[in-house]
């Protein structure tokens, strides 16, 4: 019981912490995200990478967030050929 | 009266506000519903929209609207007595600020978590989203001269609150890295933080820092001004992560120990008012009370900045929209508690009507050293629970300082964005640049510090505050606009945001008026400048409101009418 209460008083200052900020912090880790996966999904997008040998081995991990991505840059469909979440 | 009736009849009057009032709002006015499935639930991305608990969202928006203005401001009003100002406070906060709050808090969730700037162009016309950016901007440059002079005013009154002060950024840079570096909970770093700061509190009494009286031909406060400037330009460029955040979760730990150390002071010590209850021998330089009271006290009665927390954050994190009663409108009454202890330090912190008369003995004494009085009458109250007085005044001191220096820092980073987006609006690339806009920030505020007042530059800077206190006003005036509007489309009763607004609209017209007046006698043309920039924005937004009055609406196109 002490233990649940502990726990329950850490959550509840952390989300005190937490919630003022998170909106800032977590469009500021969108953003790191957003450039990461230009860099990576540049080539399929029509710009030169030159590391685009290395980063390729990267794109199967973009899939997840991929289509919520694409939508929230205005894009209905996915605008890779080989990319068919959608 | 003695303090602690008064104290206990601001609390009867909030809770009456509260529990009767606001029910009445939530009910009859903004008709809530339990079913209705708010922005947060709705577009919930972890982001933006967020459905939190309604307790730990009133603390967010509880400490996001209160800070070191509802403090100066009654703190400077107590020159025309405190009867005036705490009728004021009390009816203001019930009565407007509460429907404001509450109002544009309700408005934003019916409005997709939109912001009441967003909204106004919807309901008033385009150009409404214009003069709301407008407003803020000027809001925002006040914001940074203004605080910055009282941080200088307190730093060269109380060099004991320095080494706290200077020392609380390690401390919370420590417990911001601990937390986004190393994953720690947040409880213990930030408990030891405080125990660590409220020791520092006490080293300061032994260690005071000041600067010399006169350096280069400018006081020691117009020297404070421009470091302070210079830390908040330095502050705004690091990651919110860092020093902001951890900062402001202290600054709320402050926050309500100061609320509890002053009315416990003012229950258990019971010290008598000396301050007179309406004063009838007003220095002759100060303006008339009526209508500036009502601009010298915005925060803590009615203001505008938290419409821009109601429908800018909390909107986007309201689980139900039942909930919007409690959040928005007992955070507008939280907001009054700290203008009353504020009153309770000014009015009966003082031994004698001597010593009080010894910070009003004109306006500018009041001006400039209103703040000062708080601080030394919060700390006389605090003092009756056993703490020494200089360990009390530097702990007001402090807290006040801390309070000032997050608002700087807030605002320089709004409006650096700001510029950036005036910037690609009208393709002015180097208003994007971080540093250049941040350069640029920081010399607009240095210079409206330093030339707002010729005659003692960089400390006469707070001749600035009825100017702030009548566009805070004006912001809230804009959005009592907006509501009255809502409603009216709505064919719902008007009448209650309807007298708000025509009362803020005529306040703030009228001291505008007398502003003007007073710097073109004084020969201040930057002041004459800004303050008929406010007018015609003034007048701007009330035709405006009567264009809008004559347009038919569907009420569908307003807000999201359905209630699930």
């Amino acid at each position: 019981m002490i233990r649940e209460g502990l726990r329950r008083l850490f959550a509840f200052y952390d989300e005190m912490y937490q919630a003022p900020y998170r909106r800032i912090e977590r469009r500021a880790q969108r953003r790191r995200d957003d450039l990461f996966r230009l860099m990576v999904l540049s080539e399929s997008l029509g710009v030169p990478n030159p590391a685009a040998f290395y980063t390729l081995e990267l794109v199967p991990f973009m899939l997840e967030d991929f289509h919520e991505w694409h939508q929230r840059m205005g894009m209905e469909h996915s605008p890779l050929e080989g990319f068919r979440c959608c | 009266m003695t303090s602690w009736l008064m104290a206990l009849m601001a609390f009867a009057v909030f809770f009456l506000g509260y529990r009767y009032y606001s029910r009445f709002l939530a009910e009859r006015l903004f008709q809530l519903s339990p079913d209705y499935r708010t922005p947060a639930r709705r577009y919930e991305d972890s982001v933006d929209f967020v459905p939190t608990n309604k307790f730990i969202l009133w603390g967010h928006h509880f400490t996001s609207v209160a800070g070191a203005a509802p403090i100066i401001g009654p703190a400077i009003a107590m020159i025309w007595g405190w009867g005036p100002a705490l009728a004021w406070v009390l009816i203001g906060t019930v009565f407007m600020a509460g429907i404001h709050d509450f109002g544009t808090l309700w408005a934003s969730v019916r409005n997709r978590g939109q912001s009441v700037g967003v909204i106004a162009r919807n309901v008033i016309s385009p150009r409404a989203l214009m003069l709301f950016l407008l407003i803020i901007f000027f809001l925002l440059l006040m914001v940074n001269a203004v605080f910055a002079v009282a941080i200088g005013t307190l730093f060269s009154t109380f060099p004991e609150s320095v080494l706290p002060y200077w020392l609380q950024i390690p401390i919370a840079i420590t417990i911001g890295v601990l937390v986004y570096r190393h994953n720690w909970h947040i409880l213990l770093p930030s408990l030891a933080g405080l125990i660590l700061l409220l020791f520092l509190v006490y080293a300061g009494t032994l260690a005071p820092l000041g600067l010399p009286e006169q350096m280069g031909g400018y006081s020691s406060t117009a020297w404070w001004v421009l470091i302070m400037l210079g830390y908040g330009a330095i502050a705004s460029r690091l990651p919110v992560w860092l020093l902001l955040q951890p900062r402001d979760f202290i600054n709320s730990h402050l926050l309500f120990i100061c609320l509890a150390l002053v009315y416990l002071g003012v229950f258990i010590g019971q010290p008598e008012i000396v301050a007179p209850m309406y004063n009838t021998a007003v220095p002759d330089d100060a303006p008339p009370l009526l209508p500036l009271l009502f601009v010298t006290i915005a925060c803590g009665a009615i203001s505008g900045f938290h419409g821009l927390v109601s429908s800018g954050t909390s909107s986007k994190q309201l689980a139900h929209e039942t909930d919007a009663r409690f959040v928005g409108y007992l955070g507008s009454t939280g907001e009054g508690l700290l203008a009353v202890a504020a009153i309770l330090a000014t009015a009966a912190g003082f031994a004698t009507v001597g010593d009080w008369n010894e910070h009003y003995g004109s306006w500018a004494e009041a001006s400039s050293q209103g703040i000062a009085a708080f601080v030394e009458g919060a700390g006389n109250h605090v003092n009756q629970l056993g703490i020494p007085v200089e360990v009390a005044t530097t702990f007001m001191s402090m807290m006040v300082v801390a309070f000032a220096a997050t608002t700087l820092d807030t605002s320089m980073r709004l409006q650096r964005f700001i510029l950036g987006e005036i910037g690609r609006q009208y393709r002015m690339p180097a208003l994007g640049n971080i540093n250049f806009a941040t350069v640029l920030v920081f010399l607009s505020c240095a210079a409206l510090a330093f030339f707002a007042d010729p005659s003692n530059p960089g400390a006469g800077g707070m001749v600035l505050w009825p100017l702030f206190g009548t566009t805070n006003q004006l912001t809230a005036g804009l959005s009592l606009l907006v509501l009255t509007l809502i409603l009216w489309h709505l064919k719902r009763p008007i009448i209650y945001s309807l007298v708000p607004f025509l009362f803020v609209g005529v306040m703030t017209i009228w001291s505008m008026i007398i502003n003007i007046g007073t710097y073109l006698r004084e020969g201040n043309m930057l002041l004459v400048v800004i303050g008929g920039l406010i007018f015609v924005l003034n007048i701007w937004l009330i035709l405006e409101g009567i264009n809008a009055v004559r347009q038919k609406r569907d009420p569908s196109e307003l807000l999201d009418t359905d209630n699930d």
